[in-house]
């Protein structure tokens, strides 16, 4: 007697424009989410130096980074909020069909989202009620909660790149096994480069800030602890987040080769595919032009092999393809930046090491003031190449994103809607932040000090 | 009563226990922006700062009860979250709209700026969205309980005979779904001075929300009278589930009692015993409706078995539920020992 609702004709422009508001509520949202997981390692770090070391400046500091945080936190807790609404309001059809599949995960980091918010309201605003011990492992909790969102919303996502966990029959999913589609082959690399990624772009980026400030101030010793405590952060991860990008590389040429080739602008199938760095893929010429092409670069890294064959576009209907010129400019872009990060931590390890003062090399901190919005840039990029790379499907090969969109026409509207919001959300987030952020305490090292050396 | 306890029921009360919580705690947030846009007389500042005091260290924690039963309606109840999100598409997205205003401006007001000015203006945001959103989550629910979106999924509908109007707008804007939503204000606003009066360290403060409370108490009672006589006067499947049922007088009693023992306690002065009342009248009214419409989820057209995930889900997201509960009730009890244990002393934050 009563049915699914109407299976009205959806029109391509809503198609889009439910599309370019999923695009728009996840892009706002991963700034909010990255710094919720990177904030609190750094606070808890400043707050058990100052515990160590009754160096004051590191409770300031922590203090300071816990009210910036506390802005974002919020803000990134209601666009998640708007996140997991979206997932029906935009794609009722995807949630009618992986709901019971991928629901798993979901109620998992309802929990940890859970204990990250209860702890975060300790930590917030706790800082007098509760004992210092309790108050960092508050904070520890934190952290823990927050990376371990992550990685259960990454593995969700990595189910609608790898779907496992079900069997097809008459278009509908059968033998639902909720556990094997949480261990699918794309959630290892995903969830480890996104946690990577998430500690790279916030070290770097309050990195950046203060070795901004710095440039101008260099004896100032409330910035210089916090370059120090946002280094040890965003530096190993971003030192690391090569090899883990090798191993997410090695996975999509396996399992998403039409991501892969997108990604490269690679539209024939050869072996010893050539890695191109840069260009501008044409799709109707089949080609991409301009490009610095390394000889067997391609094959080299996707497969550790410089003559394996690596599948070109050519082998998939043109109907199959992602927009390829979009997924080729932003996976240069994430490889790019994310590269000159590498080299930029590289440097300051080495600094560190050799026991010279980061503070006092101009041209290092020039490097990393350059390099404060880059890790988010990539993180940007890296979702373009993530999800656009999977079009035209929602879950690949299974169900497409035309298919699983809102019978409601008129998307457009809240499309609209909603990107207002944000851009006055986020301009006042920025406005708020640089404010505080600028009002930066005056705490002039004395001029000669050998302990800062000990920071590290 | 065997029958009773399917896997199915067992998750749908689950979903409809987590939507509980968040009508008792972040309910009551909303409720707390009610009164910061209702203060009034020589002490509204201390109102307001009574209430940025009670709700900032816990409204974030208070608001995943909502993103739970998200979660556990598209895990345990695919279809039932597909086509809620259809056809209830506007006033959710609306409702969103005022859920993300509501905590930025909060915390914008508590966190951003000096200027008593700035602060005011967020202050007003805040308030004004904590109005909009419960009386839109309120619109959602009497949608579901009238049976107006239930209607709209009849088959003549997929044939695509209707208008934009009669799908996406007709399902919620009717005076019963209205009514709720304006019910659902009247009991966050309720619970939140109920609440308060406990919270507040200051006699003369105290009593302000005494006086609040027992107004409130008086729309409550108000605004359901209206409710009730709307929904027996048109055609919604709520007469029938209010009335029918073997449970449902002896709930109404219930209910009644729990609201006239909330107002007494209130006249007494006995405020721990009005905030368990209130809680227990809320809850109580919740109930009535899930037990209403049982055993469906969307009724006339869904109900918990038609629309249940697959076993193995189910069985999954119980144990889920355990394992999380393990952590979060702890985890709770702990916050609300350490913000909630002694009557606020107005230290400012840092």
């Amino acid at each position: 007697m009563y049915c699914k609702p109407p299976a009205g004709v959806t029109s391509m422009s809503d198609v889009l424009a439910a599309r370019s508001q999923m695009g728009m509520s996840l892009a706002f949202h991963i700034i909010f989410a990255v710094v919720g997981i990177g904030m609190p390692v750094l606070m808890v770090v400043a707050e058990s130096r100052w515990h160590r070391t009754g160096d004051a400046i590191y409770l300031d500091l922590a203090k300071r980074w816990a009210k910036g945080t506390a802005i974002l936190f919020a803000v990134g807790a209601v666009s998640g909020t708007v996140l997991s609404f979206e997932l029906g309001l935009l794609w009722p059809e995807f949630m009618r069909f992986g709901g019971a599949i991928i629901g798993m995960p979901f109620s998992l980091e309802g929990f940890a989202f859970f204990t990250e918010a209860i702890f975060l309201g300790v930590y917030l605003y706790g800082w007098d009620r509760i004992a210092v011990g309790a108050h960092i492992a508050a904070g520890t909790i934190v952290a823990i909660s927050g990376a371990a969102s992550a990685v259960f919303v990454v593995i969700a996502n990595a189910w609608m790149n790898t779907p496992r966990g079900f069997e097809m029959l008459h278009g509908r999913p059968v033998n639902v096994d909720p556990i094997a589609a949480m261990m699918t082959p794309a959630a290892f690399p995903q969830v480890l480069h996104m946690v990577l990624a998430a500690y790279a772009a916030t070290g770097f980026a309050v990195a950046g800030i203060h070795a901004f400030l710095l440039l101008r101030d260099s004896r100032n010793a409330f910035h210089r602890r916090a370059l120090s405590v946002a280094l040890l952060v965003g530096a190993p991860a971003a030192i690391a987040q090569p090899f883990s990008g090798d191993i997410s590389a090695r996975y999509v040429a396996r399992w998403q080769p039409a991501k892969l080739a997108a990604a490269e602008g690679q539209f024939r199938t050869e072996r010893g595919a050539p890695l191109r760095v840069g260009g501008i893929p044409d799709e109707a010429a089949r080609e991409t032009r301009y490009a610095l092409e390394i000889p067997r670069g391609l094959s080299l890294l996707a497969f550790h092999d410089p003559d394996a064959e690596v599948t070109g576009l050519e082998a998939f209907p043109e109907s199959d393809w992602p927009p390829v010129r979009i997924v080729h400019v932003a996976f240069q872009i994430m490889v790019g930046l994310g590269t000159f990060m590498a080299i930029v931590a590289l440097w300051a390890v080495i600094e560190r090491w050799r026991r010279r003062q980061i503070a006092e090399d101009r041209w290092l901190l020039r490097a990393i003031a350059v390099a404060a919005p880059m890790g988010f840039i990539c993180i940007e990029a890296g979702w373009t190449v993530t999800e656009v790379g999977r079009q035209p499907w929602i879950v690949y090969g299974i169900v497409r994103t035309a298919d699983a969109v809102t019978p409601m026409p008129g998307l457009v509207v809240p499309f609209v809607v909603f990107t207002i919001l944000y851009i006055f959300l986020g301009a006042i987030v920025v406005w708020l932040l640089s404010r505080h952020v600028l009002g930066s305490p005056r705490l002039t090292e004395p001029e000669r000090e050998p302990a800062e050396g000990s920071a590290a | 009563m065997e029958s009773l306890l399917t896997l199915p029921n067992v998750l749908a009360g689950l979903t409809m226990a987590a939507l509980n919580a968040y009508v008792l705690f972040g309910g009551a947030d909303f409720g707390g922006g009610v009164w910061d846009l209702l203060a009034s007389g020589e002490r509204r500042e201390q109102q307001r700062e009574l209430i940025t005091h009670a709700i900032g260290p816990i409204w974030e924690a208070n608001h995943v009860w909502l993103v739970l039963v998200v979660v556990l309606l598209f895990t345990c109840f695919p279809p039932v979250f597909a086509t809620l999100s259809i056809l209830l598409h506007i006033p959710l997205a609306l409702m969103l709209i005022g859920i993300v205003l509501r905590g930025s401006a909060f915390t914008f007001r508590s966190y951003g700026s000096e200027h008593d000015a700035e602060q005011r203006r967020w202050g007003r945001l805040f308030a004004i969205a904590s109005l909009l959103t419960p009386v839109l989550l309120g619109i959602s629910i009497g949608a579901i309980a009238s049976g107006g979106v239930g209607e709209a999924m009849r088959p003549e509908h997929a044939r695509g005979a209707s208008s934009f109007v009669e799908l996406y707008v007709a399902p919620w804007l009717t005076p019963f779904s209205v009514g709720v939503g304006v019910l659902a204000l009247a009991l966050f606003a309720f619970l939140a001075s109920v609440y308060l009066t406990v919270e507040a360290g200051d006699e003369r403060l105290r009593e302000d929300f005494r006086v609040r409370s027992l107004w409130a108490a008086l729309a409550v009672f108000v605004v359901a009278f209206v409710v009730l006589i709307i929904a027996l006067a048109t055609e919604t499947h709520v007469g029938p589930g209010l009335t029918r049922s073997a449970w449902a007088i002896p709930f109404h009693v219930a209910t009644g009692v729990a609201a006239l023992w909330a107002i007494w306690a209130l006249w007494a002065r006995r405020f721990r015993v009005a905030r368990a009342a209130a809680a227990a009248q809320v809850t109580l009214i919740l109930w009535g409706w899930v037990l209403g419409q049982y055993p469906y989820l969307i009724p006339p057209a869904v109900t918990i078995d038609a629309a249940a995930a697959p076993e193995r889900t189910l069985n999954l997201t119980l144990w889920a539920l355990a394992l999380g509960a393990m952590v979060l009730f702890p985890s709770l009890a702990y916050l609300f020992r350490i913000f909630k244990g002694k009557p606020a002393a107005f230290e400012r934050m840092e």
